[in-house]
Parts: C-alpha cells; structure tokens; sequence
C-alpha cells in the first residue's frame, strides 16, 4: 500500500503527513498528529463525536480520508478557543453543564459553531435538527439546546 | 475512627450552589483524555476475533499463519489466559466470557485475539486465524429459552432456589422469591382484578465511547493499565486474579469516561490486553468498535412479565403478583431478582408476592444497566396500575396516593422504610401545572412511579492540604457525570473555604486504598460521606496546630468558616487563624496537613420518583413524540443541582428511547441485526422536548447532609409512564417495548378492526 | 490499494476501465467509507472524482439544471433555483443523514449505491430525472430509475461515471415532493417512502402525474398506475383512496429490522396519500 503525502492547513497552520489510502481523516487527526480531540463513537457516520469543518462544511471526520484533505482548510475542537479565550460555546457548555461525561462534547461544539455561523438565530426546533447529527447518551440534550440557545444570544450581542 | 455518618440539619454555604466543574476546560477544549486518547511508546494493536455464531463447540483453532503475518507480535486464544479461578464460579464466567474456552456462546463471543504493529495488520491478521466451529442449536428469546424443549446452554445448570433439585438441566439458573402476606386472601378480598402479560426487549446503555485501553506488563510482573471504567479497583481485581498478577503490581488508572451507566461495571477487553501484552512484551492498546461494543459488552436482559392486582372499590389494593423472567445472557446472574425486589417497592401492601427466574439465551452475558432490572419491572407493574386505576374510576395519581408505601411501610422485598420520597413526588405531581395543561387530538398524557434501592459500600478518600491552603482531594470513584465538582463542594463547605481553592482528581488504583465502583447511584453518596470524614481529620489536625501555635489546650480551639477559633473569655486576644495561615505554618508546625478516610457507607437512602409525559400518536402509521416530561424525584439533598437535573433529564431520555425504539434484534440465525447507531435508535436531539425536572430533598438520615443517590432512578417509571400515555392518547394497551411504529400500528389496527 | 484524484473524467474513466481489482468511486463517501470499514469492501483502486472539472458544478441550462455528480447534498440545498424548481428533489436530498453527512453525500452517490431506500431517489424517478453517464465507449444519458437493478447493483459497465443528474425546466403549475417514514426524527433509514411529481392544467386538474415508492421493493418503484388515478383529478378524497390502495397494492416489501411487510405496505399508501396533497399545493392546486 502506498503513503499518500498530504499538505493542508489544520487549525490555521500549515500541517504535513504521509497517511494510507484507506486512512480516515479522523486517523490521521488522531493517531498521526496527536489531536484527539475528535473521537470515534461509531466510524460509521451515525453519532457526530468526530465532527470537524472541511473548507466550511461541517463533515464527520470518520466518514473523510485522510487524503481528501490536499490544500482544504481543517478545523477541529483544537482550534476552537482564541488563546485562553474560550468560544462563547465552550463557555456557555461550561456554565449550563451541557456536558456529562463529555465525549460527545468535542463535536457537539463542532457542530454548534457551524451552526450557528450559518444562522445565528436559530429556533429551539432549528438547533435540534440541526444537531441531530449529534448523539448524547448522557443529558437528554435539554442543556445543551440551552447552552446554545445562550450562546447565540451573546454571540449576537458581540 | 469514630466518623458520625447521621444526618445533622445545616446552613450550607458551598452545597447547594452550581459551579463550573473542575475538569470542564479540558472537555470543552478536547483535552480530556478519554480510554482510546491515551499512548504509550512502542505500543501495539490488539483485535479480537469473535464467534459469527450464536452456539457453537470450538473444535480447533490454528493461529500458524496469523503469526507468521509480518508484524504481528502476539496471537493469543484462551490457552494463554489459563484457569486460575479456582472454584470461583462468577470469575470463571467472567474469564469465559472474556475468552471462549470450549464454547462460543453468542454472536460476538471472543474466541481469539493478535497484538500487530498497525490496525491494518491486525485486521489482516484476524482473517487468518482459522477456527473450526461445530455448530449447535441456539435460543436467543427469553419465554423460548425458560421452554423445557429449549437447547440447553450449559448441561451443568439445575435450577436453584426450588423445593427440589431438578432432575434435569435447563437454561433457568435460579427462582427467587420475595413478599409478604397472603396473596390468595387478598385477591379473594378484591372487588377488581388485572392481570396483564408484558414484554421488554434487550437494550444497551449505549454509551458513546466505546471501550478502550492501555496494556502493559513488564517482564518483572509488574503491569499498568489504562482504562475507562466505572471501577477501576474492581477491574484490577479481576484483571490481578485472571492473569495471576499481584493486585498492588497491576496499577490501574481510570480515563475520563465517555459513559457507563452500568455498562463499564466489567471486564471484557481487559485481560485480553494484558495477556497480549505479556506475551508480545510491548504496551498494547486495545479499542472496541462500535459493532463490538453492541455486539460483545453487556446489554440489559429482555423480559416477560406477569403482573396480577387487585383492589377494593375505595381503592385499597388488597393484592399484588408478579412472575418475572429475565435473560442473563449465557452465564448466571441475578437480573429477575433485582426486578422481582423493585417491582412493587412503591406501595404499601398486605399481600404481595414476587418471583423471579433467571434465564440464560444466546446472548452477550447481561451487565447493569442504569437501576439494573427496575425499568422492566416497574413498566409491567404501573401499566397495570393504571389499568386497575381505570376499572376502579379513579383518577391515576390519586389511586396510587392511597396504595404509596410511607414511612414504616415494611416494603415488598423485606426492609422496612425509614423517611421516603414516593408519597411527596406523587403530591408534587399532582399539584403540578403539567397535569393541567390542555392536550390535542391524538395526545395523550401518563404519568409513573420509579423505586431504585442506592448503594454505599467501600470508600477511600484522601484530602491533602497545600502549603498556600488550597485543598487537593483525591478520590477513588469514578466521575460518571460530574461528582468531582460535588464533592468540591462538599469538601469547601466542610472546612469553610470557597470551593475554587479545592481541586478533585480520581486517583489511580495505587495511590488509594480500595474503593468499589461507582454503580447504584453511590459516587457522590458515598465519596461525600468520605471527603466529610477526611475533612474532619484534617480539621482536627488544622485545630492541634492552632493550639500548638497558640500554646493552649485543643479543646478550646473551634473550627468555624474556614478558620480555628479559640473559645473563651480568656483568649480574647487571639484572633482566628484561618485554614491559610496554618496551612502556610505547617513547615514548622508538624509537616503536612491531609486528612484520610476510608470507610464502608451504609444507610443508601432509597429512592422514588415519579414521571408526567405527554405524547401524541399518529394514528396512521404508529408514530410517537414525546411532546412533554417532566421528572419530580427526591434526592435527599442536591449537592450540585444543575448535575442532579442532569441526572434526572438523562435517565428520562434513556427510558424514553427504551420505552419507544431501542431493542436488540436477532435474526433467526442467532446474529445481531441492528449492532450500530443506525438501526439501534437511540434518541437524537430534534427526538425529544425539554424535559422539566423538578428536586424534592427529603433528607437521607444515614448522610451527613441527608444525601441520596440521584443517578438511576429516573430510568424507572419513562417506560410505564409513555405506554400510560399512549394508552390515554389512543386507547391501546402497549404491552410490548419498546412500542415501535410497527408494534403501536398493529395494535390500532387490531382495536379498530375489533 | 492506491488513491488517485483525476483531473478530468476522462481521466477517472481510463483509471477505472483498466483497474485490475475492484475499483470504487469516491464523491462523498459516506456510503463508501462505511462499507470499507465494515470489511464489505476492499477495493484497490480508490478514484476521488471532486477535482474533476465541473463535476461539483450546478448549473442552468435551456432544458433545466445539470446536477454534477461531485456536488454535496448540502450544496443542492442552498441552491435557490433548483429548490425552487423541484422542492421535492431538494428536500429528499436533504434528508440522507446528519448536517455532517449533508456535507458530502451527494444525490449520484445515493443513486448508485442503490439502496431501495436511498431517500433521493424516488423524488428523483418522480421527477423524471436522467443521468449522464461517462463510460470508455462514450457518454450516454439513461433515465435514472435504470441505474439500480438491485440492492447494491446497478446498471452500470466497468468504468463507467456517472457524471451529472439532469432535471428538466418546469412548466407552471408543477410541483413535486417527497415523505419517507422513519422511527425517529433524525438519522434514520427510510422504512418506507414516497415522491410525487405533479403538472396541473389551467383549472387545477392533474395533467401528468410520476409516483415512486422507496424501500417498498429491491429497488425504487416507479407505480405508473397511482400516476394514472391521479391524471385528470383535483385531489379529491376517493381519488386520494385510490392512490393509498394501488400504493399499497404495489408495494412488494420484505420483514427486516426496519419494519415489516404489513407496515410498510399501509404506510407506503399513507405517505402517497399526505406527499400527493403537497405536491398539489406546490403546483398550486387549491
């Protein structure tokens, strides 16, 4: 099997690998770079933990390869905070405890930012389906449609 | 140590609040490091290789050319792991479960396991492990498996718990048998009876992060292992004793932990790890994919039940039956006990009569799953409930006011209750708005009551005191959903300081002493215990020093708001020293400051909830939204609200999946269909509406500050409660979960066409 | 195995026509990464088509709109036209998977995994849509409900593409739309659905009519007959009657862990009956 080299840009900085054809993006992410911040639930699509945006578009990491990732642009929980400034996301998840044992919480954050970039006033119907990509086993999700709920509103006010 | 654990009315400062928990950055960033987040150098691979078949003898198995595959380091089946249970029963089950030695017994079983230098590989390697399997009738339906023409899945099993030792094997393992009274008497006496017949399918705690660990044993014996786990002293344990490793040479650290509710209780992947490691002597890290997880870790049992009430026309139940059958998988358990103690746990009864039979199917051996064996059990009980409710004409909540057990009540499964929280959910709901709001055509609303026993059990807890006074608190349960910042609390508001100067942390399994696990609802129940305990031998240390400091007799020296006080007219002169000072002192005063405790917490108050929900059908094709919930349970004392809500809204939203879509489906080949989120639903975020929670504290008096334990009884009453619901909506009763569009439209289409 | 991203589909054709092992085509890959990780397939040619020159292009012709085949689902959905044009197609294709998966799926991939209940194709096979396939002997353009002969088979040749969707200009008083049933809200696969493509004449009146069920048969079925009972009619409640029976009559579902033959037989009729009375409101009919 040959390594396929890979130049792109993972949360802004310029990052490359040599990766298998059939490697995931969210392989590479995790077992080459040492970003494990995505995390496999399934590797099947269905549960939303390896979240990531692919040039823009919110995609499960598990379900890209590794190669696909030529010249895009990555971004992943990483890269989510500015310094030590959380996303006002991060912090609203804090403050309504929108986590339990947090391992859906790296793509439910992935996912909420794409969200929210895209309408940034959403209704409490329009934040579940649009995390419905997401699963959470532990909260029953009411806090966090809460914390996202909160989060727009200061995202607004910004 | 004289540690008084009974409760004591307070003002609390720190308890009751809700802050930010302590290890939440590091899950909001992606740096939590979770079972699969963890490497060591040199590490390796490990896959198993499982049984396609439900029942079958394991004739050979040549492991020649996996080992041959270049880069792979250890092929290992069950003649690397060898017996050394020695009698014990349960850890040979265990032991056979983790590694099928003569039988593959379900679909899923392990059967072999190689150690390469990549996934690919090992998958390679997989594929070249030849087994020769002879292929042996299987049972997978609990009523077909409890059949005396049933396969038989292990020979050696005579039923215990009868008169008489049967003369033939069977798939049942055990009867149990709980109650009081005359049931026979007080049917008798009844003006009204229902008797109804249910089915539970088999589900999974559906945690999101599958199993994951690190392996590694050194050449001198010694070992470290890196897991998530809800226990990992039991697991060290277990793992020590399978692998024939020194306990205190195996040092287990727990990950963060992406969900167990009860289903990371036991070991599976474990052993495999060490005795892949041991013989490739390299690290090896092992994690399941999601197909394994559903396929080969521990779902609950499926059941059947019969249910038999009676009451009087004022409403006074005279009566209560049930035969409860649950499947364990194909090893022994103890599910149909656990559902027969809980089914009739909330009313008071003169009569009652329960019994339970243990049934092995071909099926992954049954593990906890969040109040084990209670939803079941509770979903059989109050559908009849509010049946019997309807032929009596009485309103549901009312009806089971009259029948709540109280305190002094002597319950269906032997204690007697001390001060209880059924009676004041049950009022709270009665009261509550949600009862009253208007509901559409096609909606219907239910509501349930939910009994979960709690645990305490072994606890060990270290509370160390820095030189600039904040608090390091070292604890030994695993923190399933936000305790460490509980027990912060709990720890702030014992010494009177704030609760940002205290930071929890679980330690590994060398660090502490003993703990067990964190199941039945015990991690902040009974870690709070401890921390109060710890904290008092570190305040009585912080008070030797003051007095030392002071020159004057200990027992003058008062410990209040985080500072030593000296008591008395005499010492007028002394101003407080606070925990800071003395701990800044403590150099010249003695050395460090820690407190320590280990302890057995007793006294689990056990707990009741009661659930409202309003559903609306589509009387077209079956189809149910939950479209309002509410949870009222008693917590005794909420440590850190916004976790014990989370708690409540966790546990109705696993019953609301239950109680609607999840189910394990078998093919008649004895394989699991539906082994991966897609086709075993659980629900997803646009499924469910807010769920309203609302705390009652009725003070445990075995705790300190009246703590209960709040994680698991609120996955009782959500499956009653929706099929009372969708009764009331269209006027069916579902008696088959979970009520599938297909199972509710079958049932319409069978009332309509009478 | 090799990974390869051709720049033209002339290109991808060759790689794919002289592949010596099993070759797969890689747009979206939500079908495709889920098979290889299950072991289902393992092929030794993986050929990206997204650089491919136009293939992630939508665009506006005299005869209606070309669908390339690398486009997103996600990408359809934001296109205003064509969800203007054919709401029923658009709001089919956006209901395979999550958010996540909306950013790469694509309606050809859909297509040619032939999965009886790929939600896009019944929209699609109502609509009339074809496919222009690129193959070694040259292109051709076939009607898509042709593509699936099976589940997982199509009927494409060794090295053939498809290389867009096309779906025609629509007259006035048209409209289409598309219902699946699925046991959640999310995430799920289709137990059983249906797409309904209507035209009215000036009075309201059904002029032409295309219905096709989903997960009703191993492949997507195209029910000519409930297109005829609607032809002529304004909707009325009998006809409605009509269409849910011969719906249902025409299903030849199968039990699975899904749904049963039962369900999905009176369910199929009920979705007929609710996606018809959109598809009549959307082409204005009152």
């Amino acid at each position: 099997m040959a390594g396929v080299a890979v130049s792109t840009t993972i949360n802004g900085d310029a990052v490359e690998y040599l990766c298998q054809p059939d490697e995931t993006l969210l392989e590479v992410l995790r077992d080459r770079l040492g970003l494990t911040g995505a995390k496999e639930g399934c590797g099947t699509g269905d549960c939303g933990a390896c979240s990531v945006i692919v040039d823009g578009r919110l995609v499960c990491s598990c379900l890209v390869l590794g190669a696909e990732a030529e010249g895009r642009k990555v971004e992943t929980i990483e890269g989510m905070a500015h310094g030590d400034q959380l996303h006002p996301l991060q912090q609203k998840f804090l403050e309504h405890a929108a986590l339990q044992c947090g391992v859906c919480t790296p793509g439910f954050l992935i996912a909420a930012k794409d969200l929210l970039e895209k309408n940034p006033s959403p209704t409490e119907e329009e934040i579940r389906f649009g995390l419905a990509g997401n699963l959470c086993r532990c909260t029953g999700y009411d806090k966090i449609v809460r914390a996202v709920q909160d989060a727009a509103n200061v995202m607004k006010g910004a | 140590m004289n540690f008084d654990p009974r409760f004591s009315g307070r003002k609390f400062a720190s308890v009751g609040t809700r802050p930010i928990r302590p290890d939440g950055v590091d899950k909001v960033t992606g740096r939590a490091r979770y079972g699969a987040d963890f490497n060591m150098a040199g590490q390796l691979v490990g896959r198993i290789l499982r049984s396609p078949h439900a029942h079958a003898v394991i004739k050979s198995i040549d492991t020649s050319k996996a080992e041959k595959l270049a880069g792979v380091k250890a092929v290992i089946t069950a003649k690397d792991l060898p017996d050394l249970t020695d009698g014990d029963a349960a850890m040979h089950d265990i032991l056979d479960n983790c590694m099928a030695r003569k039988k593959a017994l379900y679909d899923g079983h392990a059967v072999a396991a190689v150690a390469a230098i990549d996934a690919r590989i090992a998958r390679q390697a997989l594929k070249l492990i030849e087994v020769e399997y002879e292929v042996l009738p299987h049972v997978t339906d609990v009523d077909e498996a409890a059949h005396h023409h049933a396969p038989l899945i292990n020979d050696q099993v005579f039923t215990e718990g009868l008169e008489e030792k049967p003369a033939k094997p069977s798939n049942i393992t055990k009867r149990t048998q709980f109650g009081h009274g005359d049931v026979h008497k007080g049917f008798a006496e009844a003006d009204f009876v229902v008797e109804r017949s249910f089915k539970t399918e088999q589900t999974h705690q559906g945690y999101i992060e599958p199993h994951a660990c690190v392996a590694s044993v050194n050449a001198d014996g010694t070992a470290d292992l890196w897991v998530c786990t809800q226990g990992h002293f039991v697991y060290r344990q277990h793992c020590a004793q399978l692998l024939g490793l020194e306990a205190s040479k195996l040092r287990v650290t727990s990950s963060e932990i992406g969900g167990g509710f009860g289903g990371k209780t036991h070991v599976w992947a474990e052993p495999v790890a060490l005795a892949l490691s041991r013989k490739a002597g390299r690290p090896v890290k092992l994690v399941m994919t999601r197909d394994e997880v559903f396929r080969a870790s521990g779902p609950t049992s499926a059941t059947s039940i019969d249910v038999r009430i009676g009451a009087r026309k004022d409403g006074t139940i005279t009566a209560a039956e049930a035969t409860l059958r649950y499947s364990c998988g194909p090893y022994a358990g103890s599910w149909a006990e656990i559902g027969a103690m809980t089914a009739f746990a909330c009313y008071k009864l003169e009569n009652v009569k329960t019994v339970g039979y243990e049934v092995l199917v071909n099926r992954p051996k049954t593990a906890a799953y969040r109040a084990p064996s209670a939803p079941m059990a509770a979903f059989a009980v109050e559908s009849a409930v509010d049946e019997l409710a309807k032929e009596l004409g009485m309103d549901a909540v009312d009806f089971r006011i009259k029948n709540a057990a109280q305190e002094g009540t002597r319950a269906s499964y032997g204690p007697v209750y001390g001060p209880i929280g059924i009676g004041p959910t049950l009022e709270a709901v009665k009261h509550h708005p949600h009862m009253k709001a208007p509901l559409k055509e096609n909606q219907g609303r239910g509501m349930a009551c939910g009994f979960w026993f709690n645990f305490g059990g072994q606890t060990c807890t270290d509370l160390n005191i820095g030189m600039d006074g904040s608090v390091s608190l070292a604890v030994g349960t695993v923190d399933v959903g936000g305790s460490r910042a509980s027990l912060s609390l709990v720890a702030a508001e014992e010494l009177g300081i704030d609760y940002s100067h205290v930071k929890a942390i679980v330690a590994d399994t060398s660090s502490l002493g003993y703990n067990d696990m964190t199941d039945g609802s015990r991690g902040t129940f009974s870690s709070s215990m401890a921390t109060i305990s710890a904290a008092r031998n570190a305040i009585k240390i912080l008070r030797e020093r003051a007095a030392q400091t002071w020159d004057i007799p200990v027992e003058d020296v008062h410990w209040e708001k985080g500072h030593a006080i000296a008591k008395g007219e005499k010492y007028g002169n002394l101003s407080p020293l606070s925990l800071k000072e003395i701990a800044a002192a403590s150099g010249k005063t003695g050395g460090p400051i820690a407190g320590h405790s280990e302890l057995v917490a007793d006294g689990a108050g056990v707990s009741f909830a009661t659930h409202i929900c309003d559903v609306e059908v589509d009387p077209e094709t079956g189809s149910t939204r939950v479209i309002r919930y509410t949870v009222v349970q008693d917590a005794g004392k909420a440590v850190h609200p916004t976790y014990v809500e989370g708690q409540y809204q966790g546990g109705a939203a696993q019953g609301i999946g239950w109680a609607l879509n999840e189910e394990y489906i078998y093919g008649k080949d004895g394989r699991l269909q539906n082994a991966g989120f897609l086709d075993y639903r659980i629900p997803v975020c646009s499924d469910l509406p807010m769920i309203d929670t609302q705390i009652l504290e009725i003070p445990n008096p075995n705790h300190p500050y009246g703590v209960r334990g709040v994680g698991e009884t609120s996955i009782v009453p959500p499956l009653a409660a929706i099929a009372n619901a969708v009764s009331n909506a269209v006027g069916v009763r579902m008696t088959h979960i979970p009520m599938s569009p297909p199972r509710i439209l079958a049932a319409l289409d069978a009332e309509r066409e009478g | 195995m090799r990974y390869i991203r051709p720049l033209s589909i002339e290109d991808a054709v060759g790689e794919l026509a002289k592949a010596v092992g099993p070759a797969a085509i890689l747009a979206g890959g939500s079908d495709l990464l889920v098979r290889m990780k299950g072991g289902f397939i393992e092929p030794e040619l993986i050929v990206d088509i997204k650089r491919i020159d136009g293939l992630g292009d939508i665009t506006e012709t005299a005869e209606g709109f070309r669908i390339g085949a690398a486009v997103p689902c996600a990408v359809l959905g934001e296109n205003k036209a064509v969800r203007k044009a054919w709401p029923g197609v658009v709001e089919a294709a956006n209901l395979i998977g999550s958010k996540q998966v909306q950013g790469r799926c694509t309606i050809t991939g859909n297509l040619c995994n032939a999965s009886p209940a790929a939600d896009s194709v019944p929209a699609l096979v109502a609509a009339g849509a074809k496919a222009v396939v690129a193959g070694p002997s040259g292109k051709r353009t076939i009607a898509v409900e042709t593509v699936p002969t099976g589940p997982g088979r199509t009927s494409l040749a060794k090295g053939e593409i498809i290389e867009a969707i096309l779906l025609d200009k629509r007259p006035e008083h048209a409209g289409d739309a598309y219902l699946r049933f699925i046991p959640r809200t999310e995430m799920d696969i289709a137990v059983v659905s249906a797409g309904v493509n209507l035209t009215l004449d000036e009075h309201g009146a059904i002029k032409t009519a295309r219905v096709a069920l989903g997960a009703a048969a191993p492949t997507v079925l195209l029910v000519e007959e409930a297109g005829q009972v609607l032809v002529g009619s304004k909707l009325d409640e009998a006809t409605l009657e009509r269409l849910a029976k011969i719906c249902s009559g025409a299903c030849r579902p199968i039990d699975d862990k899904r749904g049963t033959i039962e369900f999905r037989r009176k369910v199929a009729g009920v979705l007929a009956r609710r996606v018809a009375a959109i598809a009549y409101k959307r082409a204005g009919g009152k």
